[in-house]
């Protein structure tokens, strides 16, 4: 995301690539039980999935110590169950790891995978599409299948996903006479109290310099970098939004995070830098880990002209088609995105579980994090065609100069490259 | 009639009888090296051009059937499509292009000028000095990297610094304004005039290549020549101890104050070194890559993306591994031209009739 936080978990990275060296020692010395009829049933359509007595590897990119332990302990507790070995391995760059796996044939069995580097892995074979043969297959909420889904296919199932909230530091929003009538539900609160908290050296509403941020006021306009298929970036919806995010930038009651001196928003939450800030699920850990002082809430993100919007984030367990044990992976698979591993994971480190039948238990663990959850109904994701990845990553090269830029050529600039990518 | 036989048969022993294998131990000894280069060099090499004129898609070999020559297809994906990925091309290469305009004449100017300095006889604590300016060369790339992040970060020091002069210091790695635009816009030229703005090269109009290098990439050109003047340092003192204290004492007879002595003196025969630090200079500047990779990621605003990063990004991360070879050789091809550029710019030269004349005439009155 920005050089402070990859740099942060390349160092959290390693050390647990040296955890995970360790407790795999520990793992393969002790006394297994049989490789034993424990794998789920094999129905008829598993029948093209490889199947071997080869041991599993699973690729990960963590966000930290406590990340590497959970899925470490859940991998071993399924090879405790099932007999067959498995290892986890920390990525300190995944794409480029997993890229000399795919070109060596020799990839892991398992590993995380985005939306945006999905389609290009799938095009070139890399990837086997295991979707549609999991039992739990109509569980997992449907705009994270389709996020998954690349021409028609179910590639790999949701591991879980977080959406995009408004995070609001309470001291401050209590210091300056707000109270709980005041959470925005409109562009317009959004407009009151972002000056109200413009103060002692914050900002009212911060957000790093990305569509991955500001794409929620494009939501929330009702546009969308891609609308039915087609690019859709010039929308007026679109321009909507830019006009908007560009005139409070300008006024200063919104800063981007670069520009107030964070690497991130959540960076410049915790340094007090920012009132609010626009962020997902992760924060909650950041904050308890970096600024436990620093108090907050969640509050759904205002409606705009066109409703409510936000962006979902998500990865998938993806499985290579080189893999000569695929039906144990299958079998991983499904333990790992069970309810009740899900909630596991998602207490240990935060993340909201993937399926629909977990929900109730997570808002009963999570009261005040609702709205995370609530984000789900309505939220968009990012184009993930092949190539739509550099598309972005331009526009987001534009949006860092949106104060003084000109939206509409922004805009127009990138519906052409966008084109080239989606039609 | 003996003679030339026995000369011929001695001969002919010489090459078979006490040097015999010596040819054959040549080839033993230089075969590590040898086979060394060919697998982890030239194979990678022959097999990246292949790459570049192929469909390979990242999975499995290259040289597998299923892979496809597809001719000049990713050199135009990449310069002449008018796509995305030519203007990548274009952005990164302006940004290198400033970037070796910056550091390389200044590197060099300042690593001969510390040099001279070290190696005045005069000078106290030399060795001191010598491994001061010595010590960021040998230092971690990426450490300096991380601390450069921190000393220009928006509250750090250098804006700090900056600041007990009055001048508010701009967000270094954060902003994507180029310093000639800047500059510019101070004189109260925001616009490009039509003629720079509706011509480009590889996507990008020629108001846009003018920009300058962005106050991120500034950053890194500090640092690059920050941590690169020690090592040429180095060269230009080992150069200059070669050259006899004599001729400048000889110069100093017929005249020449010191300055003069540097320039016509002790300048012209550190020509071979001048051109193996220009040359280094210019091949290290051209493949900028891991300050890329730790510090900035190409932002802001892909201001400090450079080919060498770009050629990476596009295979790893854009899983077009045709196009990020394609990259590497159309970097491969620049650094060859301005090696041979340089090398001609600093051959060896005749002296012009005219100088010549001079010289002579010089010679008689004297």
């Amino acid at each position: 995301m920005t050089w402070l936080t990859s740099r942060g978990s390349l160092g959290a990275g390693s050390l647990a690539l040296a955890t995970a060296l360790v407790l795999a020692g520990c793992t393969s010395t002790s006394p297994e039980a049989t490789p034993s009829g424990t794998l789920s049933p094999t129905s008829s359509s598993v029948g093209d999935l490889t199947s071997s007595n080869d041991p599993l590897t699973l690729l990960i990119a963590s966000s930290g110590d406590s990340e590497t332990k959970s899925v470490e302990a859940a991998v071993a507790a399924w090879s405790a169950k099932t007999g067959v070995q498995a290892t986890v391995e920390v990525a300190s760059d995944l794409a480029q790891q997993l890229a000399q796996g795919f070109a060596a044939g020799s990839p892991p069995d398992l590993f995380y995978m985005s939306p945006d580097a999905l389609a290009g892995f799938a095009s070139n074979g890399s990837l086997k599409a295991y979707g549609d043969f999991l039992t739990n297959k109509r569980d997992f909420y449907p705009a994270l299948v389709d996020n998954f889904t690349v021409d028609g296919n179910f590639y790999c199932a949701p591991k879980d996903f977080s959406t995009l909230a408004l995070v609001i530091n309470t001291d401050m929003w209590s210091a300056a006479g707000l109270t709980d009538a005041d959470i925005p539900k409109t562009w317009d609160d959004l407009d009151a109290v972002s000056a109200k908290l413009t103060a002692n050296g914050h900002v009212g509403l911060a957000f790093g310099p990305q569509f991955e941020r500001i794409g929620v006021f494009t939501a929330e306009a009702g546009g969308g970098l891609v609308v039915d298929g087609k690019a859709a970036v010039n929308s007026d919806a679109n321009l909507t939004a830019l006009k908007y995010v560009q005139s409070h930038l300008q006024d200063g009651t919104f800063a981007y995070s670069s520009d107030i001196g964070a690497g991130w928003g959540g960076e410049a939450f915790g340094k007090q830098l920012a009132a609010m800030v626009i962020e997902g699920n992760w924060i909650t850990g950041f904050m308890t880990n970096d600024f436990p002082d620093v108090n907050f809430r969640v509050a759904e993100l205002p409606a705009g002209p066109g409703g409510k919007g936000t962006l979902q984030y998500t990865n998938c367990w993806g499985m290579s088609a080189d893999s000569p044990n695929q039906k144990a992976a299958l079998d991983l698979v499904e333990y790992l995105t069970a309810p009740e591993q899900q909630l596991t994971f998602s207490a240990e480190f935060g993340p909201m579980p993937s399926i629909a039948s977990a929900a109730d238990a997570w808002t009963v663990a999570n009261p005040t994090l609702a709205a995370f959850l609530a984000g789900a109904l309505y939220a968009q994701y990012l184009p993930s065609q092949a190539g739509a990845g550099d598309v972005i990553a331009d526009l987001n090269s534009q949006l860092e100069s949106l104060k003084d830029g000109d939206p509409g050529a922004i805009l127009d600039a990138e519906q052409a490259n966008l084109q080239a990518v989606v039609g | 009639m003996a003679t030339p036989v026995t000369t011929s048969r001695r001969a002919g022993s010489r090459s078979h009888g006490i040097r015999r294998g010596e040819r054959t131990a040549g080839w033993l000894f230089s075969l590590p090296v040898i086979v060394i280069l060919g697998v982890f060099l030239f194979i990678p090499v022959l097999m990246a051009i292949w790459v570049s004129f192929s469909d390979w898609n990242g999975r499995g070999s290259p040289l597998s059937t299923s892979v496809h020559f597809t001719g000049l297809t990713n050199y135009a994906a990449v310069a002449t499509d008018g796509g995305l990925a030519e203007r990548n091309l274009g952005l990164a290469l302006r940004n290198n292009a400033w970037y070796v305009v910056l550091v390389v004449p200044t590197q060099t100017a300042l690593s001969l000028m510390l040099a001279v300095l070290v190696n005045r006889a005069i000078l106290r604590g030399r060795s001191f000095f010598r491994t001061a300016f010595y010590f960021p060369s040998v230092t971690s790339s990426v450490a300096i990297t991380v601390l450069w992040l921190f000393l220009f970060s928006t509250t750090g020091v250098i804006n700090k610094v900056l600041s007990w002069f009055g001048i508010n210091g701009p967000n270094w790695f954060h902003d994507a304004r180029g310093i000639v635009h800047v500059a510019l816009g101070a004189v109260g030229v925001n616009s490009p005039p039509a003629a720079l703005a509706n011509h480009g090269l590889f996507g990008i109009d020629w108001w846009e290549w003018l920009s300058g290098p962005s106050f991120a990439m500034t950053a890194f050109i500090l640092m690059a020549i920050f941590t690169t003047s020690g090592t040429f340092m180095l060269l230009f003192i080992a150069a200059l101890q070669n050259i006899s204290p004599e001729q400048a004492e000889a110069g100093a007879l017929d005249g020449a104050n010191g300055w003069q002595q540097f320039w016509r003196i002790t300048l012209p025969q550190l020509r071979p070194t001048m051109f193996t630090v220009v040359t280094l200079g210019l091949i290290g500047t051209w493949q900028v890559f891991d300050q890329i990779y730790t510090g900035t990621k190409g932002g802001p605003g892909k201001t400090t993306i450079t080919p060498a990063y770009l050629s990476y990004q596009t295979a790893f991360e854009g899983q077009e591994w045709g196009q990020g070879s394609a990259i590497a050789f159309v970097l491969f091809l620049i650094i060859i031209a301005f090696t041979l550029l340089q090398r001609w710019a600093l051959r060896e030269r005749r002296l012009s009739k005219r100088r010549s004349f001079h010289h002579q005439t010089r010679g008689k009155t004297s």
